[in-house]
């Protein structure tokens, strides 16, 4: 990923430190990351923020072998994209966990971790990743 | 929203140039350019002065050479200062959306001559930065933010695919197996080597289940076709290829806000636009080149094209309609994966290859009595997707 100045990351702190999405007053639907306009309802909808449940499953995954700039040390590491209980998908990390043993349907649920350092700047960047969700395993 | 288009005339290719694809260590990104450009200025006949408009798809001369504004470098090197020139970006469909705007530009009247480029110079950068170049067709916000890559996009669409319908390992092999072997009659192609499934699936992971060799290589290369209204096509070539469809449509920028991770809705909308356009069905297509940038993409493409049914990408391969020699040759060029992806030049040299298919001009590669072929495009995970029908009969 490029690198970016500190302002394209800290006008996403809240968002990313607190999964807070948006939700549509009209027809109810959530969504991840915020949207200002509603696909289906557009102007008929008002947008408001909607905290996140942070619990889910996994809908599909990937193991990155080839990382891009920035992610080297992580590697091997898993994508997924996450079907939220809430109603919405999102793409994340699933980290604390063997990649050999990740599926398609596994619990997971958010965790506070850093997501990586940029080289020139110093700057280190945090957010969610998901983990198992234990308690939710069978 | 797609019925209200109403071409006032149509439009023909009267000419087309392509460079080899690969890396092309000794040319940059104008002599590119220059080398296609001039090809299809002389296969069309015509002189340069007489072109009105050129319409460059690239999809990232800032991150792979520094160098944006490449609209009017095109122009320049190619000296044709001061024909307007514009430069069309939609991630590796840029040139199609490129001769999607010439197509506009003439079947509305406005021009005649249009001169319609795409290119793409790769490896001036090492491979991490080319990584993180295309990356920059997904959403940087979440994907990008969160480590994916672009393989790893399309890995979460395979691995989606496998489960739901049960696509297997080899069925994806089986595509790439497929476009090498088409591409060893191909001279401008990146790759003329024969692989097997074994190859494919016992090659380097890149984002599991996606491994090397189920991925498009980082190719230069160059591709420029000449448009002509198609009541002047004639005084120019014998042989013109008429433009029956010129359809597009957007969907997400990110893979995971989509309806459906394993369908292209994109592909969905502007298929039933082109088809309609047309007043063609996905039957009455004889050759296509479809967007196979990782070897599922191909899979899914049959499907959203309507060459079979949802989740059957697979098995569809398996029976060999696809196959040169079959009911409906995809890829007879050697695809994205195997006659090379540079992003900026991949949609036009698409529709290239259908020129010389419908023209008998494709030698051992040549789909006997080919009318009608379909070009489908994509940019980024599915967020443009254009789709082009051309014929060699009005």
């Amino acid at each position: 990923m490029q690198e970016y100045a500190v302002p394209f990351h800290w006008r996403k702190f809240k968002e990313r430190y607190n999964l807070i999405g948006s939700r549509c007053t009209h027809c109810g639907k959530p969504f991840y990351p915020k949207r200002s306009i509603c696909p289906s309802c557009r102007r008929a909808g008002k947008m408001e923020d909607a905290k996140l449940s942070g619990k889910g499953k996994i809908f599909s995954y990937t193991v990155i072998r080839v990382p891009p700039s920035g992610f080297k040390i992580y590697a091997p590491y898993v994508v997924a994209i996450i079907e939220l209980d809430d109603g919405c998908k999102l793409v994340s990390q699933v980290v604390d966990v063997d990649p050999e043993k990740v599926e398609i349907g596994m619990a997971v649920k958010t965790c506070f971790r850093k997501i990586r350092e940029d080289n020139s700047s110093g700057l280190i960047l945090y957010g969610f990743k998901f983990k198992p969700d234990i308690g939710k395993m069978a | 929203m797609f019925e209200n288009t109403r071409p006032r005339r149509d439009v023909a290719i009267i000419g087309t140039g392509c460079t080899k694809f690969g890396e092309l260590w000794d040319k940059s990104l104008r002599d590119l350019v220059v080398e296609a450009g001039v090809k299809a200025v002389e296969d069309a006949g015509i002189y340069g002065k007489e072109l009105q408009l050129v319409v460059g798809g690239n999809m990232s001369g800032g991150l792979f050479i520094g160098q944006e504004h490449t609209g009017a470098l095109f122009a320049d090197y190619l000296g044709l200062n001061h024909v307007p020139s514009i430069r069309a970006e939609a991630a590796c469909a840029s040139s199609s959306v490129a001769l999607r705007i010439g197509y506009i530009a003439v079947a509305s009247g406005l021009y005649d001559y249009v001169a319609i480029g795409g290119a793409e110079k790769m490896t001036d950068v090492y491979g991490p930065h080319a990584t993180t170049a295309l990356a920059s067709a997904m959403d940087q916000e979440t994907e990008a933010y969160c480590g994916s890559t672009f393989p790893g996009v399309y890995a979460l669409m395979a691995k989606r695919h496998m489960h739901e319908y049960g696509t297997t390992r080899e069925q994806m092999a089986k595509v790439a197996v497929k476009n090498h072997e088409n591409a060893l009659h191909n001279p401008i192609a990146h790759f003329q080597r024969k692989i097997t499934v074994e190859d494919v699936i016992s090659s380097q992971l890149v984002a599991d289940p996606l491994r090397l060799l189920d991925c498009s290589p980082i190719s230069d290369g160059a591709a420029a076709v000449i448009l002509a209204p198609a009541d002047l096509a004639k005084k120019h070539t014998d042989s013109p290829v008429y433009i029956k469809a010129s359809a597009q449509a957007s969907d997400s920028l990110s893979l995971f806000s989509r309806r459906d991770i394993c369908t292209l809705d994109a592909t969905l909308f502007a298929a039933k636009h082109a088809y309609e356009q047309a007043k063609l069905t996905p039957k009455d297509i004889h050759v296509a080149e479809v967007h196979d940038c990782f070897t599922i993409s191909e899979l899914i493409a049959y499907e959203d094209l309507g060459l079979c049914k949802k989740g059957e990408g697979g098995k569809f391969m398996e029976s060999g309609q696809t196959l040169l020699g079959g009911n409906i040759p995809i890829n007879t060029s050697g695809g994205l994966k195997a006659k090379g992806h540079p992003v900026g030049a991949t949609g036009v040299a698409q529709v290239i290859e259908l020129v010389q298919q419908l023209t008998g001009k494709a030698g051992k590669r040549q789909v006997s009595g080919a009318e009608i072929g379909l070009a489908h495009n994509v940019g980024g995970s599915g967020a443009t997707v254009a789709i082009h029908i051309l014929s060699n009969k009005i």
